[in-house]
């Protein structure tokens, strides 16, 4: 029997086909049917489907699934009196997470974590709201200069971390107008730089970020539909109300991509707050760096991680139920 | 239809804001590097010494070799497997469940902080050092980090490419009783090159920009420049620095705006087409 695969591009997979025919369940194999242009069976098709995968896959379960899974465990392992992993089934790492230490209790971990949070917010916010006027803005360029404006945002988050945040170190340093400025207006001592400190942090932050946040909002941006908003301001709407009724909804998909995008990295960063921050702006990436490093406690540095990761994740599923279709890029 | 209204003051402004907010530091940094003063912010004049004297600095030198050895054999490997990756899991029919394992395994780098995934290459490189000397800490393992995540990225961009030219040459070759490897080299090939260069340069892109994954996974003796600029900041910064930023900086703007220069002629390819 030959039959030729139903539904092309949208669902290729003659398994899950809707069309009439070819929904087919288990046996036949070997039946052969046409896939694209060329005869074959079913067998033949899966086998090259596997000769295809079979090196990249392995290479991401070996290097990636499998170190996952190891971090999860040594997450519930014990750290062995010279920093080795000591293999066994403890709560102690994440209890010591949430605080209870050896002698009594303390929240210095639960700060750090909800600390990160709160920094990756309000660095979200940040990210927002500088990208949405210059997405409009960009938007608003002929197209040649819409590919140079997008070039241009992109090319400093190109840049190796290190060396932006370096830069910042450079521009807030004490004899740099920018803290002379801040001693003049009475905000810092004389001959102190603007960092450590939380500001400088968060403006690290936002410029590491911000095309996370600018890319996918003027996507949504180019598509905006102005007929509607034409149909707002024909029915006499005000302003107010054209943007937060005509226009913000329109944006909702960029706006909820650009969110996703800015706070995963802005959960998990390090540099930043490790270069621009000091000992009161430790964020989890720095705890998980100090374990895996100085400290040497690898258990306790796994817990660190799955905590971030769960967080994380936890943070995403809200934004994506509050972002109920929004598309991915 | 695009926006209709010119240049309101209102958007322009914090747009050109923006811009100066993006690139006010590196200014600050290509300023200072030409600077001949050694210690203090005065401006004493301009040279070019800074730059002469990094190709004097040895562990500069070694740093820069690091970082491209680094970038181009992961870059290789990475575009390798992730083009295969990608035309296995896009032109194959796979089960529901396989199709929902491939896409968790390539997606899970994109979402995933790029701490986490170091903090589990160490975990497995601590473990594995226990079976082969070969995962001591040092090129090879953060070749084999960098892969790791690039394969995603050069995967997703091929995929895109993939779905842009559609089915219809590669059924009309096999009509005409092409077989699997001709197939590959004189219709896919061609038709997928600009994805793959496309996702090439995003990898190396990537590899060069990324910190994290390379501090956590490196050895002694393989410092790449992000690590040594790193180090050198905790020791006191030197005008060298400043150099030495000024030109990643430099190379990297001419990487992007190859790549960007690229995207644009494969698209406007497309619409001739």
């Amino acid at each position: 029997m030959i039959e030729s695969p139903e539904q092309r591009g949208e669902s290729p997979i003659p398994e899950h086909g809707s069309g009439g025919g070819a929904r087919r369940r288990g046996g036949g194999v070997s039946r052969l049917l046409i896939w694209y242009g060329e005869l074959t069976t079913q067998r033949r098709l899966s086998l090259r489907g596997v000769a295809f995968i079979l090196v990249p896959m392995a290479w991401l379960v070996g290097f990636l699934i499998l170190p996952s899974a190891a971090l999860v465990a040594v997450g519930f392992a014990e750290r062995g009196a010279y920093g080795e992993i000591r293999w066994s089934f403890t709560l102690e790492n994440f209890r010591r997470l949430l605080g209870f230490g050896l002698f009594d209790w303390s929240a210095d971990y639960l700060w750090i974590l909800g600390r990160s949070v709160w920094v990756a917010l309000v660095t979200t916010v940040f990210a927002v709201v500088v990208s949405y006027p210059l997405a409009f803005f960009i938007a608003s360029r002929p197209p040649r200069r819409r590919y140079l404006w997008l070039a241009l945002v992109v090319i400093p988050f190109c840049t190796n971390m290190v060396i932006r945040t370096y830069a910042w170190m450079l521009l807030f340093s004490q004899h740099m107008p920018f803290a002379r400025l801040a001693h003049l207006l009475g905000l810092i001592r004389a001959e102190t730089s603007l960092y450590p400190s939380v500001w400088a942090v968060y403006v690290g932050m936002v410029s590491s970020f911000l095309p996370f946040a600018t890319l996918p909002l003027y996507t949504s941006v180019e598509r905006l539909d102005w007929s509607i908003v034409e149909a707002a301001e024909d029915l006499y709407a005000s302003k107010r109300r054209i943007f937060f009724q005509a226009i913000l909804p329109q944006t909702f998909p960029g706006l909820t991509v650009a969110v996703i995008l800015t706070f995963i990295p802005a959960m998990g960063v390090f540099v930043v707050p490790d270069m621009l921050g000091g000992a009161k702006t430790m964020l989890v990436g720095n705890l998980i760096q100090q374990q895996f490093g100085a400290s040497r406690d690898w258990p306790f540095g796994a817990a660190v991680s799955l905590a971030l990761m769960v967080l994380t994740l936890a943070g995403l599923f809200w934004l994506r139920r509050r972002g109920e279709g929004a598309e991915w890029v | 239809m695009g926006m209709r209204r010119g240049k309101p003051l209102w958007l322009t402004v914090p747009a050109y804001a923006a811009l100066v907010f993006l690139y006010l530091p590196m200014l600050a940094v290509g300023v200072f590097s030409v600077n001949a003063g050694r210690h203090g912010f005065g401006w004493k004049g301009f040279t070019l010494e800074w730059y002469g004297r990094l190709l004097q600095n040895s562990q500069v030198l070694e740093a820069t070799r690091n970082t491209l050895i680094l970038a181009v054999v992961s870059t290789v490997v990475a575009t390798v497997l992730g083009t295969v990756l990608a035309i296995g899991m896009s032109r194959f029919p796979w089960p529901r469940r396989w199709r929902g394992f491939l896409d968790f395994a390539v997606y899970l780098p994109v979402v995933t902080p790029d701490i986490i995934f170091a903090a589990a290459l160490v975990v497995a490189f601590g473990l594995l050092r226990a079976v082969s000397a070969a995962f001591n800490p040092g090129l090879l393992t953060m070749v084999i980090a960098h892969v790791t995540f690039q394969i995603a990225f050069v995967a997703l961009v091929v995929h895109s490419r993939l779905v842009t030219i559609g089915r219809t040459l590669e059924e009309a070759a096999r009509d005409l009783y092409a077989d699997t490897p001709y197939l590959l080299r004189r219709v896919m090939l061609p038709l997928l090159m600009p994805g793959i260069v496309a996702g090439a340069m995003l990898a190396f892109t990537l590899s060069l920009d990324d910190f994290v994954i390379s501090f956590f996974t490196a050895g002694p003796d393989s410092t790449t420049l992000p690590i040594f600029i790193y180090a050198s900041v905790r020791r006191g910064v030197t005008p060298e620095l400043h150099a030495l930023s000024t030109l990643i900086f430099l190379a990297t703007v001419l990487l992007v705006l190859g790549l960007e220069r690229l995207m644009w002629l494969s698209t406007r390819q497309e619409a001739k087409g």
